[in-house]
């Protein structure tokens, strides 16, 4: 009795590709992102891209910018696009816009404040401009940034703690300052060898002043990050329903006898499909709507304070996810095959585009691949709206690639549904 | 005068020839029966008169005219076998559907919708969801939605089947109205004591061709002839069948015989020729699928 249910299970198991790749593929997609992610793939894939302004322009500052380029755990902007040194302003706009996590800004004076007194001397500090949302590359920056101080200047460093000594100790005899004189050099050159072995060197007790600086106001926002885990859990289930619903529209028709009827009448296939896909679009629309009201009322979501930059998104996301609904379902045979296959590649789209967790978390070569996702483009979008604040404008990425996407799908969707047309 | 002419229709899916130069007539008001084992190629013939499946050869002309490039004649009204309809929505919502989608629009659309919901006895139930239906309403819905935009012409593929001997009269009074009010009907089934009983012509089809064509009377004269054929049960539990052409002459010598022989006949059966016979004579016994 047992063996004949093991050998009906196993008979129904081998037959169905769907139930296998449920069971066997799905898992290790899985793992392979989650362990990409979080396991680190290598040292040049997980480089944090940092913007450095030198307001001081001194020794000093151009050998920690250089230090600082010479970190290879690190992809240092100095310049903007037109090869212009940066500024605190343009610095600050690279983390606001999200181009970078982080902007080291070197201020005027630290130089001359470090050869009168070394590090711990008061002034201004060094800042780290910076986007919290990402809680790793702000403290890892920091750290380096005290490593490179340390072991970039260490010459400069000694010449300032022997000015300090000798004002509070009285001058070096000749003999003295002959041989500290000829010290300096080779701790200079010592400095650009161990700039270079990231990791290697440690930073002294004497770390150079640093405060880290949240440009974007994160304490205010915590709505705003709501609005990310809202915009990543609506589309992934925007995704889901759009499937589901355009199975419903088209695989369940097909079955039940009413899309043969309905194309006996004088609906033509486009306008099927187009009428199809408009009601999917409204559909996702009022889900996405309903999910954000939900966290405004709820989870202090600032809604209506981003209502036309929510509103755009929500429009293309949502035309989007129907009319990959629609690709998925004219592609389908079943609405068993439908419903496997489109679990797969939503679970996987909204794994790398950031829907599980924020791809500012990944590697850039994740990052990468995340933009080849529906998920990653949309979700770039609301973080645009709720936590840059981006005019509408500035969206237009998102909005022409998802409004492609849309024309994209709906034209494969089309010639997909030949096969239900005049045979 | 023919409403519907279908002319050499040829149509091949891959290596599979469906349809081989099938060729028959519809008439004004008549109700045609298209008979045809699985797989004889009623269901392409069927989809290629609603323009859903184009001939490889051959023509379908509806009142003379061919039909248009795409999309279904707007004379005709198609009725499929399965339950073509929405589950969730009312019987009005149903109708109200697949009348919008034959065009018709406003006060007509109402109008049009009553009447197909009265035409079809389920007025009363007209809010109801479907899903809530028998299998009898289900099916008179299923026409209904078909006719709702007042077709000249009404495929009907196997509209009977699956319902019970009461909703099946209830349809066929349902499509004697129609043919009283001039409409043709074509219709497949594999009742042929129903297609027998209600069509005034037949059709049959067997591999992609028209192998015979008109009136019972015409079909039985051109295939088994008219014997009649006698079955004779005895009391020990045999059976003597016999084919006759004149039963009042030829019957009592068979009964002499057989109780010459020492039987006694317990039950006598004459049977006419049938439909049936008529159909397993010209398509054979050989299962089809």
């Amino acid at each position: 009795m047992i063996f004949t249910l093991l050998k009906a299970g196993w008979l129904n198991l081998k037959r169905d590709r769907v139930a296998q790749a449920l069971t066997f593929l799905l898992p290790i997609v899985f793992f392979s992102i989650f362990a990409s992610v979080f396991g680190g793939q290598g040292s040049q894939t997980s480089r944090i891209r940092v913007a450095v302004v030198d307001e001081d322009h001194s020794e000093l500052s151009a050998r920690m910018v250089a230090a600082l380029e010479k970190e290879t755990s690190l992809r240092v902007r100095a310049a903007d696009d037109a090869g212009t040194p940066l500024d605190r302003a343009g610095g600050e706009r690279l983390v606001r816009n999200g181009d970078v996590p982080v902007a080291v800004v070197i201020p005027k004076g630290l130089g001359e404040r470090f050869a009168a007194g070394g590090f711990g001397t008061s002034g201004e500090k060094v800042q780290l401009l910076a986007d919290v949302s990402d809680p790793i590359a702000p403290q890892m920056v920091l750290g380096l940034l005290q490593k490179v101080t340390m072991t970039a200047a260490p010459d400069l460093l000694m010449k300032g703690g022997m000015q300090q000594f000798e004002k509070q100790a009285g001058a070096l005899t000749l003999q003295q300052r002959a041989a500290v004189d000829a010290w300096l050099p080779r701790l200079k050159a010592e400095a650009s060898g161990a700039a270079a072995a990231s990791g290697t060197a440690a930073g002294g007790p004497m770390g150079v002043s640093a405060e880290i600086v949240d440009v974007m106001g994160s304490d205010s926002r915590r709505g705003s990050l709501t609005s990310f885990y809202a915009a990543g859990i609506g589309v992934m289930f925007l995704l889901f329903s759009c499937v589901a619903g355009a199975g419903g529209a088209l695989l369940d028709e097909v079955e039940a006898g009413t899309l043969e009827r309905l194309l006996s009448t004088r609906l033509r296939m486009s306008w099927l499909l187009l009428g199809k896909w408009l009601f999917l679009t409204l559909v996702g629309t009022a889900q996405l709507t309903v999910m954000f009201l939900w966290g405004w009322l709820v989870f202090d979501l600032p809604l209506l304070s981003h209502l036309p930059g929510f509103v755009v998104m929500t429009a293309v996301t949502a035309a989007a996810a129907a009319g990959l609904g629609l690709v998925l379902a004219t592609i389908a045979r079943s609405r068993a095959q439908l419903s496997g296959f489109s679990t797969i590649l939503i679970l996987t789209m909204s794994a790398l585009g950031g829907s599980m967790f924020p791809r500012f978390l990944m590697s850039e070569t994740m990052q990468k691949f995340g933009l080849l996702t529906f998920n990653g483009w949309a979700l770039d979008g609301y973080l645009k709206v709720f936590w840059r604040d981006a005019a509408l404008w500035q969206l237009w990425p998102q909005v022409l690639v998802l409004a492609a996407l849309t024309i994209v799908f709906l034209w494969a969707a089309r010639m997909l549904a030949r096969r239900w047309e005049v045979g | 005068m023919n409403v519907l002419t279908v002319t050499a229709a040829r149509k091949t899916f891959g290596p599979v020839t469906a349809l081989d130069g099938a060729s028959f007539e519809l008439r004004q008001g008549e109700l045609l029966a298209l008979l045809g084992p699985n797989g004889a190629g009623k269901t392409t013939l069927i989809r290629a008169i609603a323009g859903r499946v184009r001939l490889d050869g051959g023509a379908v002309r509806i009142f003379d005219q061919p039909l248009p490039s795409a999309g279904t004649h707007p004379a005709l009204g198609i009725v499929p076998q399965e339950i073509a309809l929405y589950p969730l929505m009312s019987a009005r919502e149903n109708l109200d559907v697949f009348g919008a989608l034959q065009g018709l629009t406003g006060a007509d659309l109402k109008k049009q919708v009553a009447w197909a919901l009265e035409h079809t006895g389920l007025a009363d139930r007209a809010s109801e969801s479907v899903r809530t239906f028998s299998g009898g309403m289900r099916r008179r819905l299923n026409i209904a939605c078909g006719i709702v935009h007042r077709p000249r012409v009404v495929l009907l593929d196997e509209p009977t089947v699956g319902v019970d001997p009461q909703s099946r009269d209830r349809i066929y009074d349902m499509l004697a109205v129609l043919m009283k009010e001039g409409v043709s009907l074509l219709l497949t089934t594999h009742h042929l004591e129903e297609a027998e009983a209600r069509c005034s012509r037949t059709v049959i089809i067997d591999h992609g061709r028209v192998i015979a064509a008109g009136t019972l009377p015409e079909l039985v004269d051109r295939t088994v002839g008219k014997d009649r054929l006698v079955t004779l049960r005895l009391v020990n539990g045999g059976v003597v069948t016999a084919r006759m052409r004149d039963v009042a002459t030829d019957l009592p010598p068979l009964l002499d015989r057989v109780r010459e022989a020492g039987d006694t006949v317990d039950d006598v059966e004459v049977r006419g020729p049938s439909l049936q016979a008529v159909f397993i004579h010209l398509t054979g016994r050989e299962l089809r699928e």
